[in-house]
């Protein structure tokens, strides 16, 4: 339950409230999902971010992303991601 | 035989040049998210015998209390009111049935992937009393606490936390004061460390000598991990490393913790079948007390019963492993299972079950 995904950021917009940081559409692997970047306000677009529950924990290179993708690929790992849009 | 093959070789290699030489080691993870990758890998079959590895308290659902899913229940059965939780939570028993079945009976019951859908929620359901279960290590915490602070900036009347978040490292602190298994080091888990850095072990080296050190989860890096592990153990050294740096940093994210600490502050919590450990829970400060379930509802949570025969308590301590369970793949398989570490795919007896049989 505390596994965090890796997926890149698409874009950029202020949270409704603004307060709470942005919001990013991020990609898992073909998956968009709404992310907060409440957590990460450096991040930006084509970052890669570590995702867990719908915030982004930190920003990851993009070649550590790709070995976490292909791990979770491999090992068939339920993603949990819910709905994507 | 591939690059990464070549290197995993290599790894239990010298895993295994050190163990000869060295006394017998037990080493704990305390990540369920290990516990599956290393059944899933096959590389606890390939270690050393005299290189023993035990699960620990590492999946928040297998900790939650009987007494919170109890109040869960209790709550879904209420007609104003309507469930949120992550999935993990919807099928594990309670003393009278598990969320699942209440559903099914006509319970209101969502499955969310984030504190924020449960906000969501709520603002579209102004008729509805939204209740989230609050569950999760550190890493799932922050969430909870913006969760709640963007429902007081949204002036939400109708959504509250049933606060069951826990904390690594008061967990830690207990197994070893407890001192009735013989832990040499710790795999600490590496998405919690991606909050809570690599400082954040420092007393558990400190105070109890013991080595951490932080771990991914790729075959690979948990051979390198336990690389790390059964090196200062033979070397007689106590540190916090760290195998997993390209994503866990010393202070960790200190904006996630600012969070936490602005909603949350640390309190006694109730571990399934262990009972209650200082300091290794989190309750929700005054100005966020309106968010309360237990508060707004009046209710109290029961006692914390555990299922006739389940050995889950051990099992998450590492004091026994889910075969010696008498219900383990005949009274309870994850189909139909009797405890928590049975419901999760990250729980010990679900993975023994999934991999060893
Ligand atoms: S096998 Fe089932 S009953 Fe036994 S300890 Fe595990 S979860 Fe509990």
């Amino acid at each position: 339950m505390c596994l965090a995904v890796p997926g890149k950021i698409l874009t950029v917009e202020d949270s409704d409230p603004p307060e709470m940081g942005r919001v990013a559409k991020v990609d898992f692997q073909g998956t968009k999902i709404e992310v907060s970047l409440a957590m990460t306000p450096d991040a930006s677009c084509g970052d890669w971010v570590l995702v867990h529950a719908g915030f982004a924990l930190n920003v990851l290179d993009e070649q550590e992303a790709r070995e976490t993708w292909q791990y979770l690929r491999e090992a068939g790992v339920e993603l949990g991601l819910g709905e994507s849009d | 035989m591939s690059d990464t093959q070549r290197k995993i070789r290599k790894l239990i290699g010298q895993i295994e040049a050190i163990c000869l030489e060295s006394r017998p080691i037990c080493l704990m993870e305390v990540c369920g998210t290990h516990t599956v990758s290393l059944f899933r890998s096959g590389i606890k079959s390939l270690l050393p015998d005299s290189l023993r590895l035990i699960s620990g308290p590492g999946c928040p659902v297998c900790v939650t209390s009987q007494g919170y899913i109890n109040v869960a229940c209790e709550l879904a059965g209420r007609d104003e009111v309507t469930i949120c939780t992550y999935g993990d939570m919807v099928r594990v028993p309670g003393s009278n049935g598990s969320l699942e079945q209440q559903s099914a009976e006509g319970a209101s019951v969502v499955v969310v992937y984030s504190a924020r859908d449960a906000v969501a929620y709520a603002v579209k359901h102004p008729d509805r009393q939204v209740v989230f279960l609050a569950v999760g290590f550190e890493t799932t915490a922050p969430a909870t606490a913006a969760a709640v602070m963007e429902a007081k900036q949204k002036k939400l009347d109708n959504f509250f936390v049933l606060p069951g978040h826990k904390l690594v490292i008061p967990a830690m602190q207990m197994l070893l004061s407890a001192g009735e298994v013989a832990i040499d080091g710790f795999m600490c888990p590496g998405h919690v460390s991606v909050v809570i850095g690599t400082e954040a072990y420092r007393p558990i080296v400190e105070e109890f000598g013991k080595p951490c050190v932080i771990t991914g989860f790729e075959p690979e890096k948990l051979l390198q991990g336990i690389l790390l592990l059964v090196k200062q153990v033979a070397e007689d050294r106590a540190e916090v490393e760290n195998a997993y740096d390209v994503a866990v940093s010393e202070k960790g994210n200190p904006l996630a913790w600012q969070m936490i600490e602005k909603v949350f502050y640390p309190a006694a919590a109730v571990w399934r079948a262990i009972g209650e450990i200082p300091e290794s829970g989190l309750e929700l400060r005054d100005e966020f007390k309106a968010f309360d379930a237990l508060e707004h509802f009046g209710i109290e949570p029961g006692p914390d019963e555990v299922p006739p025969g389940c050995l889950c308590g051990e099992v998450i301590q590492g004091k026994a492993t889910p075969p010696e369970c008498k219900l383990f793949g005949t009274k309870c398989t994850p189909m139909n299972p009797v405890g928590p570490c049975m419901v999760s795919s990250e729980g010990t007896c679900a993975a023994w079950f999934k991999y060893k049989s």
